[in-house]
């Protein structure tokens, strides 16, 4: 694992589409039950525009951060050696159907546990008009070369 | 559910969900999630676990939706964290149970923060899942 990784920045993630039918897969296959996850008309009943996507989906967009870092040629992260050890959201608002969302990924932290390394990766997801609505936070424990 | 109404210590949610290996494959399809530990033996095997995992995503988004429709309205959560501590091992014939708890772990100014308890198989399978909602 690569400490430089640290303050670089990196560019936004391309604009995601929430679509309604994604978030009544999604809501499916975490078990909800609530109608404001897959009926229009239950959101709107709680003043949302659309189908109110599961607390956990935010996890979609901060996937696509992730791959950034992934990609990144030196940062020293095999996938297979990989374990998410924690995961934080910190909402604005929730995402809803029509939300056209980007992430900026940040490494906030890297800290050597013996040959493996625990690495903080934050993902600010906001929406089209550049407003806040959620900051993903995954710890994920990096093994070091066998 | 207003903050009058609300203990440290009340039991707000509880329910007991089934997963079976078509439940991982579903959420590997709504997540993008396809990591092959999640729906291959010989792959698990050969990593060293002791079976097919379900995600840790997907243990983390059963177990807040166990209380959102008591909140009514998933806006309503301002932050939610966990740790993945155990793996949750679903087996190709009787799957797993997952048995979430979801109670009051303190009230402040409006905010509640439920403390979810996660197990599987008598284990607790999620270590300091917190959620923290507001209430009028």
């Amino acid at each position: 694992m690569n400490p430089d990784l640290v303050g670089r920045a990196f560019a936004p993630t391309a604009p995601y589409l929430v679509g309604r039918e994604k978030v009544r897969e999604f809501a499916r296959a975490v078990l909800a039950t609530d109608p404001q996850h897959t009926d229009p008309e239950a959101a709107r009943a709680l003043g949302y525009a659309d189908v109110v996507a599961p607390p956990t989906f935010a996890m979609v967009i901060q996937d696509l951060t992730l791959q950034q870092l992934l990609a990144e040629p030196d940062s020293g992260i095999a996938l297979e050696r990989t374990i998410h050890a924690e995961q934080r959201f910190r909402y604005t608002r929730p995402i809803v159907a029509g939300d056209e969302l980007t992430g900026r990924l940040s490494i906030t932290g890297v800290r050597a546990v013996g040959k493996n390394a625990m690495v903080t990766s934050e993902a600010e997801i906001r929406d089209a008009a550049g407003d806040h609505v959620v900051t993903a936070t995954s710890v994920l424990l990096i093994g070091g070369d066998e | 559910m207003t903050a009058a109404e609300l203990s440290v210590g009340d039991v707000v949610a509880e329910r007991t969900v089934h997963l079976t290996r078509e439940s991982l494959v579903r959420y590997a399809g709504a997540s993008g999630d396809f990591n092959p530990i999640h729906y291959r033996d010989d792959v698990a095997a050969r990593v060293g676990l002791p079976g097919v995992l379900a995600h840790g995503m997907l243990t983390m988004g059963l177990s807040v939706e166990t209380i959102v429709p008591w909140l009514g309205d998933a806006g309503r959560i301002l932050e939610y964290g966990v740790r993945f501590t155990r793996p949750v091992v679903v087996d190709p014939e009787n799957g797993a149970d997952v048995a979430v708890t979801a109670k009051v772990g303190a009230l402040d100014e409006g905010v509640a923060r439920i403390d979810l308890t996660v197990t599987c198989a008598d284990t607790t399978v999620l270590g300091k899942a917190q959620v923290r909602v507001r209430v009028p």
